[in-house]
């Protein structure tokens, strides 16, 4: 080993609470950094290999009802490698024990061939077997026999249920006794969640796969279908194929064809993703910014006081470049130990956050893979961003001749602060204005030291806001929007004569109708697939809000657009679009944008039932309903209410009825699955700030120590005490991060700003809400990480050696 | 004991400088350093440059040492014109002819005293093994030790035989006993004046001490920034025989 780099070990160690300090904040960028982005890349490997081995379409259609024989004219679509029909069927699952209507998707499946490695959308088998197929003279004695099917393991848990376990169904009308033989996955469910709903309720939404045949006869599909799944080869895209699907399918009654980024799970887990990738980069600005601060602060200290040996070192012949590279290696090595920890730390969080990930989206097995390109990318990235950062105090000390090196420092000139000049200066103490002096006199330092503090901040609020946003969204969109108890949905639109007949429900007290169509928008070359949902002009159970919580009135006539729709159209108020309906009679009409409306959550239009039903050219058709139940009396809770309802009605063996979805427990279900989750990631998000805060904090004032420690012993020796020089020191440390906390606050509020602009999407906007509790939670994490860093500093004050202190040259 | 003649015939030029002057700022006031200096050294030679605190002196051996540059006039080291030399090309004088001995040692506290030799020799042509330089100065006991662990006259002496070690043909000393007692501070002139004897190094001694003008063959005698007389010591006195 040279001489030289046995110095940099020696000077590490000497200064090794900073080393520590700095390493710390590093090795938490990174390895959040390699956390996010390593189970990033495993989810996404893990998705699509999933994909691969089980088949995942890439086209998919749901239609009214199409005969068998039509499947030959699609497998000739020219690029089709493999098309899969089969019939969807709602149906409302009834569980002993459980009162509460269940809204359940029947899958037809065909078993012979599902374990065929080319089927599509297979399902992975958890537990128990594949249901037996039944021959047709097995078919004749069907009827009191029970039926074999597979349920998906996100309804199973919650229910406990398990292969032997018996349910009941009523599908078309008709109860069926049904055997559960197996759980299982699949990659449609991999996120799963009831059609129409933002969040998931996984006990009130299940998955059923049940043998073709038995099915189709069920729902009256008898050699037909309604729905469809298609592979095609890679060289196509997929709206070629999506362009002749629709032609194909129209006079079937299809709703329009889709590919991958429209399918419910698939959009849910890109979006997820998304928000991943954005943690990750948010979080390495941060930390990259913080390690640059703490670095130059530590290494132009350590240049500072080392002027004399880097001119003793000149003197001797060592060129800039040498000396340089000395110091960057120093740098380096800094770094480097944060490094280490770093990428450990980040590879066994990664994969654990990855596990969680598998366990909360269904997946059979995790593809974690050691992101070795991850990982080499965030490592080049830190040592050159800090190398960067601390080039300025390399280059200083490079740039400093010998001679004048050499000679002692000249005093520094302070000056009497704008606060004295002011003339305050009579309330301050010598002390105090000490303090002041040297701030104004090193106003770049105490800057950064602020900015570094303040991103401690920063990194709490960005890290915890979205709980807010997402409260806030809920809030708004279940209890101010949404305002009814239950939401009926119908199997079919029915005639307005069925809100009379929920309205004659026992305990029922409002009924409001709502129709929701699928639709194709169209404005130029841009379209969007999405439904319009019709409203009562005078409705009050589910009111469209905007970003200002005012409620927005239904136009008469014309759509009302959200306005991220309206902005990928690229429409205002007074345009036409183009809608194509695909239901119905499937015509095209041109329809005024009456007006835009900002919201958080979903791509609506909206209309007055009556004119949208005029415009579908029907009846008044209605698709389901809103409702309020009679609370009785007040002692008693939500759930005994809502308990009490069903049992006293009949809504739930309503024939027609596809779902009733009640509100209440929709949000208590969500709260209970992401609350844990959440309070780890609070946890995560604290030491990660209190990481910065510290090594920011603590390094600051170890700097200042050092810097002064020949002034600070003089005030000993002239009979100052321990605790007031503890305050002129300390003193500078509760300065900074009184000024770090508005700066942090206003830093965590911007970055939030632009983490959500990063994130927006069709499914919703998150909202920039940020609690006042989060921010005092954020504070207080920065109050109590800078105490910390007092009491470390006010030990080390506690060991000056007076004597040796004075005794130093000069 | 040798004359100045002597050395004038047999050695050559090692430093000859034309008027120079140095002026500085520090802070806000301007500070005149040197005001045309004209000299010369020779090889072989043992000067003193004597004078009060700035007088200058410390600008001059900065200079001829290739710390600093002259605001004008010109300095050569043989036929290298210091004034105007890159960076590369000071670096590299100092790098390969040039030792310097400091006030304060400025010894690399976290390195020995071995290791702050090996610090200069690691990077010089052909050095002399660090513990030969060790020895040369009597520390062969303290190789090991940190500088926070030797005597002021033994981190001196470590000074001096990290300077010597890469065998310069110059060595020059900024109030090498400065910082020392009477007594350490004649032993370590005594390893300057051993150096310049055995190693035939050229050596230039600043000072604010007068007696140990005693002990040159020549002194160059500073004030305000300018020489105000040459001295030759046809006797030398050895470094036991000065009086402080």
């Amino acid at each position: 080993m040279k001489t030289l780099d046995r110095k940099i070990f020696r000077e590490l160690w000497m200064i090794r609470g900073q080393v520590i300090a700095i390493a710390l904040v590093v090795a938490c960028g990174l390895s959040t950094v390699i956390m996010s982005y390593s189970t990033l890349e495993s989810l996404q490997q893990t998705r699509e290999q999933y994909y691969q081995e089980y088949g995942f379409a890439h086209v998919f259609a749901s239609l009214k009802r199409a005969p068998n024989t039509l499947l030959e004219r699609i497998a000739q679509i020219p690029g089709v490698d493999k098309v899969v029909s089969r019939v969807l069927a709602p149906a409302r699952i009834s569980l002993k024990d459980f009162v509460e209507p269940i809204q359940g998707l029947l899958v037809s499946v065909d078993f012979q061939s599902i374990s065929n490695p080319d089927s599509l959308n297979r399902i992975y088998l958890r537990e128990g077997r594949m249901p037996k197929t039944t021959t047709s003279a097995e078919k004749m004695s069907q009827s009191n026999q029970k039926i074999e099917i597979i349920i998906n393991e996100a309804f199973a848990q919650p229910h406990d249920l398990h292969p032997g376990d018996q349910i009941k169904i009523i599908v078309n009308g008709h109860e069926k006794q049904l055997i559960i033989v197996g759980i299982a996955l699949s990659p449609e469910f991999i996120y799963q969640i009831a059609p129409g709903s933002i969040i998931p309720d996984f006990s009130r939404y299940g998955v059923i796969w049940m043998e073709d045949k038995i099915l189709e006869e069920a729902y009256d599909m008898d050699g037909a279908f309604n729905d469809l799944s298609i592979k095609h080869r890679s060289d196509i895209q997929s709206h070629v194929i999506i362009e002749k699907l629709n032609v194909i399918l129209k006079p079937y009654g299809g709703l329009g064809a889709y590919d991958r980024s429209l399918q419910v799970s698939h959009q849910f887990l890109s979006e997820e993703f998304k928000q991943l990738d954005g943690m990750g980069r948010t979080f390495s600005m941060i930390f990259l910014s913080v390690t640059i601060i703490l670095l130059n602060m530590v290494v132009g200290r350590i240049i500072a006081s080392q002027r004399d040996i880097i001119a003793s070192l000149k003197a001797f012949g060592y060129s800039n470049w040498a000396i340089g590279f000395h110091y960057s290696k120093l740098i380096v090595l800094i770094v480097m130990v944060g490094i280490v920890f770093g990428v450990l730390s980040g590879l066994f969080l990664g994969k654990n956050l990855a596990l969680l990930y598998m366990d909360y989206y269904r997946l059979p097995f995790l593809d974690y893979q050691l992101q070795v390109g991850t990982i080499l990318y965030s490592i080049s990235i830190t040592l050159i961003v800090t190398l960067l950062g601390a080039l300025f105090s390399v280059r200083k000390a490079t740039q400093l001749q010998p001679a004048e090196a050499m000679r002692p420092e000249i005093p520094q000139r302070y000056s009497i602060t704008f606060i004295e000049r002011l003339g305050l200066k009579k309330y301050l103490s010598q002390s105090s204005r000490m303090i002041l002096r040297h701030f104004e006199r090193h106003p770049l330092k105490a800057f950064m030291s602020v900015f570094g503090t303040a991103f401690a901040c920063a990194i709490m609020i960005v890290g915890t806001f979205f709980m807010d946003a997402m409260n806030y969204m809920m809030d708004i969109e279940f209890n101010r929007s949404h305002r009814e108890d239950l939401m009926v949905t119908f199997v079919n639109p029915l005639s307005y004569k069925a809100v009379y007949e929920l309205r004659n429900l026992d305990g029922v007290l409002q009924v409001e109708p709502y129709r929701s169509v699928a639709v194709k928008m169209q404005s130029g070359s841009r379209s969007h697939r999405t439904a319009i949902q019709g409203f009562m002009p005078d409705n009050r159970l589910y009111q469209v809000l905007d970003t200002k919580n005012r409620v927005v009135k239904i136009p008469e006539s014309g759509i009302l657009l959200t306005e991220f729709l309206a902005k990928k159209l690229n429409v205002t108020s007074g345009d036409m679009i183009e809608i194509e309906f695909l239901e119905g009679k499937h015509q095209d009409q041109q329809v005024q944008v009456a007006g835009v409306s900002n919201q958080y959550i979903g791509l609506s239009g909206y209309m007055n039932i009556n004119s949208l039903n005029h415009l579908l050219q029907e009846d008044s058709l209605i698709s389901g309903a809103y409702l309020t139940i009679e609370k009785g009396h007040s002692e008693k809770s939500s759930n005994e209410i809502s308990e009490h309802f069903f049992e006293q009605t009949q809504l739930k063996s309503m024939p027609q009825i596809a779902g009733v979805s009640e509100k209440k427990s929709l949000i208590d279900s969500f709260q209970k699955t992401v609350g844990d989750f959440m309070l780890t990631y609070i946890v995560f998000i604290t030491v990660l700030s209190v990481a910065i805060a510290f090594g920011v904090i603590y390094n600051n004032t170890r700097i200042t120590l050092s810097e002064r420690s020949r002034e600070l012993a003089s005030l000993r020796v002239l009979g100052y005490t321990q605790s007031e020089i503890a305050y002129i020191l300390l003193g500078e440390l509760a300065i900074i991060t009184f000024f770090a906390i508005p700066v942090g606050v206003l830093i965590g509020y911007w970055m939030s700003y632009g983490f959500i602009l990063g994130i927006q999407q069709d499914l919703f906007r998150i909202p920039l809400i940020i609690n006042l509790q989060t921010y005092i939670f954020s504070v207080l994490v920065v109050i109590g990480s800078a105490v910390i860093s007092g009491l470390f500093v006010q030990r080390k004050l506690n060991q000056i050696d007076l004597v040796s202190v004075l005794k130093v040259k000069e | 004991m040798t004359n100045e003649n002597t050395l004038k015939s047999s050695g050559e030029k090692v430093f000859l400088t034309k008027g120079i002057t140095r002026t500085y700022q520090m802070g806000e006031v301007q500070v005149h350093a040197l005001r045309g200096i004209d000299l010369e050294l020779y090889a072989g030679e043992f000067s003193v440059i004597l004078g009060l605190s700035g007088s200058g002196k410390s600008t001059l051996l900065n200079i001829l040492g290739g710390l600093d540059i002259p605001t004008t006039g010109q300095v050569f080291y043989k036929e290298l014109e210091l004034s105007h030399a890159t960076e590369e090309q000071l670096t590299n004088y100092r790098r390969h002819h040039v030792g310097f001995v400091f006030q304060f040692y400025n010894l690399i506290p976290s390195l020995t005293a071995l290791e702050n030799i090996s610090v200069v020799t690691e990077i010089a042509d052909d050095p002399m093994k660090p513990e030969y330089a060790l020895e040369l100065v009597g520390l062969t006991d303290r190789m090991n030790h940190f500088p926070a662990q030797l005597s002021g006259g033994q981190q001196q002496r470590v000074a001096i035989a990290r300077a010597i070690a890469k065998n310069p043909a110059v060595l020059l000393c900024d109030e090498p006993t400065g910082a020392l007692d009477i007594e350490t501070g004649v032993t370590v002139l005594e390893t300057l004046n051993r150096v310049n004897q055995e190693l035939g190094t050229t050596i230039s001694v600043i000072t604010h001490n007068a007696s140990i003008s005693d002990m040159a063959h020549r002194v160059i005698y500073l004030n305000d920034g300018q020489i105000s007389s040459i001295k030759q010591n046809d006797i030398r006195k050895t470094p036991h025989e000065l009086s402080w």
